[in-house]
């Protein structure tokens, strides 16, 4: 889609795909990231990290170190005086969470290569590299724990002894009866689905400058979540909330790494507070690999059955989801998302999903771009194709006679989440407009006897977000220890240009035009009037951050209810002036002018003058011309669309290219579709990262061998193809824009349909079910199995017995968690 | 990623760049592109104390073609070799490397300097028996390709030398083929396979040299394939005949990728591709 800057004085800047306000800074190098900053006599922090998965520490001489040139100091968990652990803010009524306590350094033990054991901070960020290779930590190994199921087998190693198991907790959400379910069904189908461990890998890493001067602390941060991040540092510090002031000013990216507290922001505030200097610290990308966390690793057994003509009549899925040792911020909440939407697209009435958290060496896992959603929509849609064939059945039929239709809604599904709108007929239909399926069929056909392999996959998906309403996900719901609500403050300058103040801060997704569009269609104004500040706990109003594609469906929604009330408060001051009555005012053209009357009127800037030079004004009426406003959303929202994906496979090699990539997405009406393409295109390329390249692994010995770009493979633009995308249009009831969130969608949607297109190029070989990601040796060594060729090992895959295939109902299952006696 | 302490000269001459080697002693490295050994020094798996950087001595780059054959600069970007296509296979080979910011950055003779196997110029300055000039502080010597590669990061040019050009025949007449298998584009070759081809009158094989990356510890021939072609046909039955020894006394190093079995299985394809470009 092209975009074309409207003329000013079009009709409406919503709609407009105008380009990215923040872009003519951003992309000539003005942007403003914490590792641009310098503070005056700051000092650098380096952090010494275990080389080893599972220790004991049994000393630490940090002597060679302390006495380095440059070097300010040295510490150690010993030295450490914190009134708390680092955070993990779910408390879900009724069941159980084991839950360690995560220290910002290692006390006597080391749980995961990379974590930290000591920092040093000195005058400049060479001297401190130096000085941290000198700190001398001896370590006594012990046993390791990698494969999260076997770690919940007797007998295990044990990540935490002091549980005397590595579960963490098990997790429930079901509707209907499963028993009944399986007795109606006339086929069942039952598979392994791998999710892999993934990075959320953003351009910019973490990085942090804390300075703490006058009792008051500044932390500049990169951060998708600067308030919540003071109030934990509040308690952790015990400091009055009030002098903290946490600044994420430009974020190169997030993905949803940078939404929880890790422990480098928390050693550089407590040292700078103890030595009395700034204390910048700055990851490496090796360091993010290793102790920034990472995403999915799930392992999901699903089964599912149907009637013989594709009605679905129950779906369950137990996953084993790999947390690593310690949580961060959300930890073991993340697989409840793949929960909340078990049923997908699909009128399913019994459902049952179960997370079975599990203690492992290794790096905490969180929420990383789609967070269980993306999950859920691969066991979903891999399961739908991998049940027509079983039945015979085209997929897109088994989908259609499955759909929950559009007088449906708002609909309830059997777990009791009601979603608010959809077309997904409508959705599959516009996709179908691009793909000619038939045309695509034959195609195949031909290309097959010339020994050209190609195939078709597709992904129906539908995602939960807009976190959140408040009552579902906070302490009396889910049980999140927080409201989800957002707020913001528009204030209209006395000229008539206006600033949004605003709780959400974007890291990338152009959320200053955006609002910037909203804000200037409802004043009668133009986007580069409307000035948009956010990321700064000193100076805009509290937000509860920007993830799980909330940041317009609840951020906007605040900031257009904020700006409503200004119209209505302009209305009246433009009442009073013209000597109407403010309800027949109305916002014509620039100006609030009686109705019929469209000549005669006031601009805002007219408005705004009265208002603040406080003459002609209603009596009583307060001077200034600003609004706030706190908003729960009474939902969360429901994107929702369909994918489909065409590769074709070199046999030979296992090699697979993506040929054709369409995309219809529906995320209500668009307030800027230039910038929901951006989101979709990045969105899919994730998506693309995880089937295709990326995945971090750690080796039997819980060593991490994925820690830089050149193991983990990271697709660049010269790996992905370019995506068609459109879109439909279906509005949510739930807030007055109509929108939903569309930062993840394309991330939650592409994984399946890849993955289904891949196996339905092969199956004419024999394969029939694949797990991600498709390496080439990987797609090589199934295709050789397949054939009875018997594939030599296969390196990238980890525990090289992880079965691939599960069974259709005439096969034998594979090890379910609950006949394999290991759980 | 910050490296390990190190001094730095520019020196104005190849004799200036000897000098500040033998005084920097063993820990002493040159610097060229710097796309290989820069990374190494961040992540701090190497940590030279002395870099000594040929990016001031002129002279050092440069493509020139002179009796029959090739002379480049040592100090000659791959994208430069990459835009002179009448270098033929070498010149195709460039413009696969990694990617556009690398190209203009590496170098031929840092590369094949560096000896890392899995870098693409290296089988192919062996499938062409090319050969590098280098000088030491006792003169000049050249070293033929095939002598050139002793091990895994470890080549005939000594810590006190400076490769200041490679020589590559022309090999008019050739035709040729490059495939390089890797994930991603800027990746690394998992393995790749160059082929040179001359045809005879008759079209049958006069003959063929086929150069193997990242198969070993060092760059290698494919000589049982050469062997079996050299005479044969060029038809694709006869070319997938030989290309099946494509793997003969291969040592190909496994990693996260790619087994030895599945390399071996690579070459074989890779093979068999790149001999019918160089033979169409």
């Amino acid at each position: 889609m092209t975009a074309v800057e409207p003329a000013p004085g079009a009709e409406k800047w919503v709609g407009q795909a105008l380009r990215r306000k923040e872009d003519p800074r951003m992309i000539t190098g003005r942007g403003r990231y914490v590792d641009d900053q310098v503070v005056p006599g700051m000092l650098y922090m380096a952090v010494v990290r275990s080389p080893e998965a599972h220790a004991k520490i049994t000393s630490i001489d940090t002597s060679a170190a302390a006495g380095l040139p440059g070097v300010h100091g040295v510490f150690t968990a010993a030295d450490l005086d914190l009134a708390s652990p680092l955070p993990m803010a779910w408390v879900p009524p009724g069941v159980e969470i084991k839950t360690p306590e995560h220290w910002p350094l290692a006390k006597d033990e080391v749980k995961y290569v990379g974590q930290g054991v000591a920092v040093v901070v000195g005058e400049d960020k060479y001297a401190v590299v130096d000085a941290a290779e000198q700190v001398i930590v001896d370590y006594d190994p012990l046993p390791v724990v990698v494969d999260p199921e076997k770690a919940l087998e007797d007998g295990a190693n044990l990540v935490h002894p002091e549980f005397g198991t590595n579960q963490v907790h098990e997790w429930t959400i079901g509707g209907g009866d499963m028993d009944a379910a399986w007795a109606e069904s006339e086929v069942i189908v039952e598979r392994r689905i791998v999710n892999h461990r993934t990075a959320g890998a953003p351009i910019e890493p973490r990085v942090c400058i804390a300075d703490y001067r006058g009792d008051q602390l500044t932390l500049h941060l990169t951060s998708q979540n600067p308030h919540l991040i003071r109030l934990f540092m509040a308690g952790e510090l015990e400091m009055s909330e009030d002098r903290i002031r946490v600044i994420a000013p430009d974020v190169g990216g997030g993905f949803g790494v940078k939404i929880s507290h890790f422990p480098e922001e928390l050693l550089a505030a407590w040292i700078s507070r103890k030595v009395g200097r700034a204390v910048k610290w700055t990851e490496t990308r090796t360091e993010h690999m290793s102790s920034t966390i990472h995403g999915r690793d799930q392992i999901d057994y699903v089964k599912v059955g149907a009637k013989r003509d594709g009605t679905i009549v129950g779906l369950d899925c137990t996953a084993i989801c790999d947390f690593g040792a310690y949580f961060t911020l959300l930890t073991p909440f993340i697989p409840s998302f793949t929960g909340f939407v078990i049923s997908g697209c699909y009128k399913i009435p019994n459902l049952n999903f179960t997370a079975r958290g599990v203690f492992t060496n290794k790096m905490a896992t969180d929420a990383t771009r789609g967070a269980g959603r993306p999950e859920a929509t691969h066991l979903i849609e891999m399961m739908i194709e991998q049940l027509a064939h079983e039945l015979g059945m085209d997929s897109l039929e088994v989908r259609r006679k499955n759909f929950i239709p559009k007088e449906d809604f708002p609909a309830e599904v059997a777990i009791g989440i009601v979603y608010d709108s959809g077309d997904y007929h409508g959705s599959l239909d516009k996709l179908l407009t691009h793909v000619d399926l038939d045309a695509f069929r034959r195609e195949q056909e031909e290309l097959r006897a010339k020994g050209v392999y190609r195939g078709i996959g597709f992904s129906t998906w539908m995602e939960i977000c807009g976190l959140a309403p408040s009552r579902a996900v906070g302490p009396a719901g889910v049980g999140l220890q927080a409201g989800f609500y957002e707020s913001s403050t528009v204030r209209v300058h006395a000229s008539g240009s206006a600033t949004v103040y605003s709780g959400t801060a974007p890291h990338g997704q152009g959320l200053d035009t955006a609002f910037a569009q909203i804000v200037a269609d409802q004043l009668g104004i133009t986007p580069d009037m409307v000035d948009v500040m956010h990321g700064d706990t000193g100076t805009g109003p509290f937000g509860l951050g920007t993830y799980g594609s909330r940041s317009l469906a609840v951020g906007g929604e605040s900031i257009a209810r904020s700006t409503g009330k200004l119209v209505d408060k302009a209305k009246q001051i433009a009442a009073h002036n013209l000597e109407a009555a403010p309800e027949d005012i109305e916002l014509v053209d620039g100006k609030f002018s009686v109705k019929g009357s469209p000549d005669k009127g006031l601009t805002l800037a007219e408005v705004a003058g009265a208002a603040y030079v406080t003459m002609d004004m209603p009596d009583g009426m307060e001077p200034g011309l600003e609004a706030s406003t706190f908003y729960d959303p009474e939902n969360f929202v429901f994107p929702f669309g369909a994918h489909a994906c065409i590769t074709e496979v070199d046999v030979e090699t296992g090699k697979v290219d993506i040929v054709r990539y369409v995309a219809v997405d529906d995320c209500g009406p668009a307030i800027n579709p230039k910038l929901i393409d951006g989101q979709i295109h990045g969105g899919i390329t994730h998506g693309v990262g995880q089937a295709l390249y990326e995945r971090i692994h750690y080796d039997d010995d819980g060593q991490l061998v994925t820690g830089t770009f050149v193991d983990y493979a990271l697709p660049s633009a010269a790996d992905v193809p370019s995506y068609e995308t459109d879109r439909t249009e279906t509005p949510s009831p739930v807030n007055s824009l109509g929108v939903k969130g569309v930062g993840e969608a394309g991330t939650i949607a592409a994984t399946p349909a890849i993955v289904n297109s891949v196996i339905d190029a092969l199956r004419p070989l024999g394969v029939d079910f694949l797990n991600m990601p498709l390496s080439p040796q990987h797609v090589w060594s199934q295709i050789e199995l397949a054939q009875g060729r018997g594939a030599p090992g296969d390196p990238g895959k980890q525990g090289g017995s992880w079965g691939e295939h599960g069974s259709g109902s005439a096969g034998s299952g594979p090890t379910s968690p609950s006949e394999g006696g290991a759980l | 990623m910050i490296p390990a302490e190190f001094d730095y000269v520019r020196p104005g001459s190849v004799d200036e760049a000897l000098a500040a080697l033998r005084e920097g002693g063993e820990d002493a490295k040159l610097l060229a592109g710097g796309h290989s050994l820069l990374p190494l020094m961040k992540l701090r798996l190497a940590a030279p104390t002395l870099l000594v950087d040929l990016g001031g001595v002129p002279g050092l780059s440069g493509i020139e073609r002179a009796n029959g054959g090739w002379r480049i600069g040592a100090m000659t970007r791959h994208v430069a070799m990459e835009r002179e296509t009448a270098l033929g296979l070498a010149s195709k080979v460039a413009g696969t490397i990694a990617d556009p910011q690398v190209r203009h950055r590496g170098t031929i003779g840092g590369s094949l300097a560096h000896g890392d196997p899995a870098s693409d110029q290296l089988a192919i300055l062996l499938a062409y028996e090319g050969s590098v000039v280098v000088r030491g502080g006792s003169g000049e010597r050249e070293i033929a390709a095939a002598e050139l590669f002793q091990d895994y990061l470890t080549t005939a040019v000594g810590d006190d030398e400076v490769l200041t050009e490679v020589r590559l025949p022309a090999l008019d007449g050739y035709g040729f083929g490059y495939h390089k298998f890797n994930r991603r584009q800027e990746d690394w070759a998992m393995v790749a396979v160059g082929a040179l081809v001359k045809k005879a009158a008759d079209g049958t094989c006069e003959d063929v040299r086929i150069g193997l990356t990242h198969m070993s510890s060092v760059p290698l021939r494919a000589t049982a394939v050469e062997q079996a072609l050299r005479g044969q046909p060029l038809d694709a039955n006869s070319i997938a005949a030989a290309a099946e020894q494509a793997a003969e006394g291969t040592e190909p190093p496994a990693d996260l990728n790619a087994s030895a079995d599945y390399k071996r299985h690579l070459a074989r394809v890779l093979t068999k591709r790149a001999l019918a470009d160089a033979a169409a």
